[in-house]
């Protein structure tokens, strides 16, 4: 009797965890696992040399400049309107509240290239918003993070969402018997308890936004070392039917992407210790 | 706009049931073209299919897709089944027939090159020509901004490049660095630089963006023309010189014979050169070769004179490696610019 075999005869809700755990394991094996290998077979044809000359050309690096910048306000921005979002959806009720609730999800389920196209005519100069900006947004990197904004808006709000309507009135209404400030219940009791879900749901809108292809080209204008993003920089060396270069740039987002995921694992390990410690 | 959706609702509808009572009856064969050519595909499809059902007494069916042409190329390496291809760029041929998939000498399979119809670049501008753009020399000037998609993600945009390069050439008698330097000029001056052709039409007249825009001249008269832009009251502008555009068109050895359809595929690419179909190509501003309907369509078109890259600068491999490839002049153009 040793311990796997007992491991394997526990019996949760699921039957058969042998079945659940191959089925699972499965899936995510053709969805997942061996996409990324394909990728990564174009990639070992290439040598070291070429590897490196493929992700280090200067329009592609200028392209990992643009895209990680344009993610990072986009995701500061989603940061703050998600947050506000979700507050006004749990906190308050008013007319139409489901409705923006409902909302909320479009980015979802919208071809994102349609979102580019339709932010692309509303900012242009003499479009219905453009006209009153004093400056370019649609075609300029302005757009690419008005775009990355929109696609990425639902991480924030569906992540925070749930963690509000949880956390109750209650420690509020306590807090402010003890004699606590409207800012101090904010900072010490609702934002401690919001700080995982927004890492969260920030993170994941900041991954998204750096493989966002669709939305982002039609605004962007891409003019190269410009308003170029990485995967337009993809699109271009298959268009040139340089699999291994595109296969290339794919690898370096994607590995920045696995390290933003795992070094989340861990933060979000550190945020769990120093809430439980605040209490 | 609605009778539109309602046209194109109702004849995918009539499409995926005919094909469906059909499918017993012959071996559908499949043709992948560019983008824009759904309309025009539309209207030769049936056209064949009666056609053939005349010569042949049998039933035909096509599977029609539209996507860029480069796009398609990808898929058909990559696997799809396409008997025949009907695309605006050699070079999406010639990575075929360098994969084995169609032979080597497709061009002379069929009359012209096997390009039953051409064009050239031209040019859109807006409303009473205001920034008086008449040759790829105002391209350049400081005050004109241009539109045309990216080089790397479109064809057409390829043929614009070319376009300057060439008309740049006999300018400057085939000094390469000054007609760099004049290339260069043009690509700093693009405001925006859409992936596609529909990109830089809806950019240009939709959005406003930019004085001119740069395409293909069947698209800029259609633009132009068409009833989508009227009210813009939109001009068409075509340069004295501009760069020969084929549309190639090639049946796919490999899928054809392995699914015996090489023979609907041959009538159905002879149709392209017949009389109706010229006729109907230069409804959609294509240039043609049928001597009687260039006669009869003489007015439509404006005079230009068209260099043939391949006359010039080499094979289409020759170009496409100095010109496109990754680290080509293209490339270091744009580095420059920036």
């Amino acid at each position: 009797m040793s311990k796997p075999t007992l491991f394997f005869l526990q019996t949760p809700l699921l039957p058969g965890f042998g079945l659940s755990f191959g089925v699972s394991v499965l899936y995510l094996s053709l969805v997942i696992l061996l996409p990324l290998s394909a990728l990564l077979l174009y990639v070992s044809d290439m040598t070291w040399a070429q590897y490196w000359f493929a992700i280090s050309d200067p329009r592609v690096v200028q392209s990992y400049k643009v895209t990680v910048s344009a993610a990072l306000y986009s995701t500061l921005a989603v940061l703050l309107i998600g947050l506000l979002l979700a507050w006004i959806i749990t906190r308050y009720d008013f007319p139409g509240r489901r409705i923006v609730d409902a909302l909320v999800d479009l980015p979802f389920a919208l071809p994102t290239s349609v979102a580019g196209l339709t932010l692309a005519a509303l900012l242009v100069p003499n479009g219905w918003i453009g006209q009153w900006l004093g400056f370019k947004v649609a075609y300029a990197y302005a757009g690419i993070i008005v775009a990355m904004v929109f696609t990425s808006l639902p991480f924030v709000v569906r992540t925070v969402q749930p963690v509000l309507q949880d956390l109750g009135a209650e420690y509020e209404e306590a807090a402010r018997t003890l004699g606590a400030s409207r800012l101090q219940i904010f900072r010490h009791v609702v934002l401690p308890t919001l700080t995982p879900a927004l890492v969260t749901g920030g993170s994941q809108a900041f991954i998204r936004s750096l493989g966002e292809f669709g939305a982002v080209i039609m605004i962007a204008g891409n003019i190269p070392f410009q308003t170029e993003v990485s995967s337009l920089m993809i699109f271009v060396r298959l268009q040139e039917f340089n699999y291994p270069a595109a296969a290339a740039i794919a690898s370096v987002i994607l590995l920045a992407s696995l390290i933003l995921l795992f070094a989340l694992q861990v933060l979000q390990g550190r945020i769990f210790a120093w809430q439980r410690q605040g209490r | 706009m609605l009778k539109k959706i309602v046209l194109a609702t109702v004849a995918s509808a009539t499409l995926l049931t005919g094909s469906l009572s059909h499918a017993a009856a012959d071996t559908p064969f499949h043709n992948a073209s560019y983008d824009i050519a759904r309309e025009l595909f539309g209207e030769i499809n049936p056209l064949f299919v009666e056609h053939w059902k005349q010569q042949s007494g049998k039933e035909v069916k096509i599977i029609q897709s539209f996507a860029g042409t480069s796009r398609q190329a990808q898929d058909i390496i990559q696997g799809k089944k396409v008997d025949v291809v009907t695309f605006n760029q050699v070079t999406d041929v010639d990575i075929l027939a360098k994969r084995k998939l169609l032979r080597e000498d497709w061009a002379q399979q069929f009359p012209n090159n096997s390009s039953p119809y051409y064009s050239t670049t031209a040019f859109l501008v807006r409303e009473g020509n205001p920034k008086n753009i008449k040759s790829w020399d105002d391209l350049i000037r400081d005050d004109v901004k241009l539109v045309f998609p990216n080089p790397k993600t479109s064809g057409n945009a390829r043929y614009s490049y070319l376009g300057a390069w060439l008309f740049a050439n006999e300018k400057f008698n085939g000094d390469e660095e000054k007609i760099k330097a004049f290339v260069g000029k043009l690509l700093k001056n693009v405001e925006n630089f859409p992936t596609g052709g529909r990109g830089a039409t809806v950019a240009f007249a939709q959005n406003g963006q930019g004085d001119v825009l740069l395409t293909f001249e069947s698209e800029v008269i259609n633009i132009a023309k068409g009833d989508e832009f009227k009210s813009a009251n939109l001009e068409i502008v075509v340069p004295e010189v501009s760069v020969l555009a084929e549309f190639p068109v090639a049946i796919v050895d490999k899928v054809a014979d392995e699914r015996g359809t090489r023979e609907q595929a041959k009538a159905f690419l002879d149709f392209q050169y017949s009389k109706d179909i010229q006729q109907l190509l230069t409804r959609y501003n294509y240039r043609v070769h049928h001597p009687e309907v260039v006669e009869a369509t003489k007015a439509q078109f404006a005079p230009v004179r068209l260099i043939n890259p391949t006359k010039l600068l080499g094979s289409w491999d020759e170009i496409t490696a100095k010109h496109f490839d990754n680290g080509g002049i293209l490339d270091q153009l744009l580095a420059a610019g920036r």
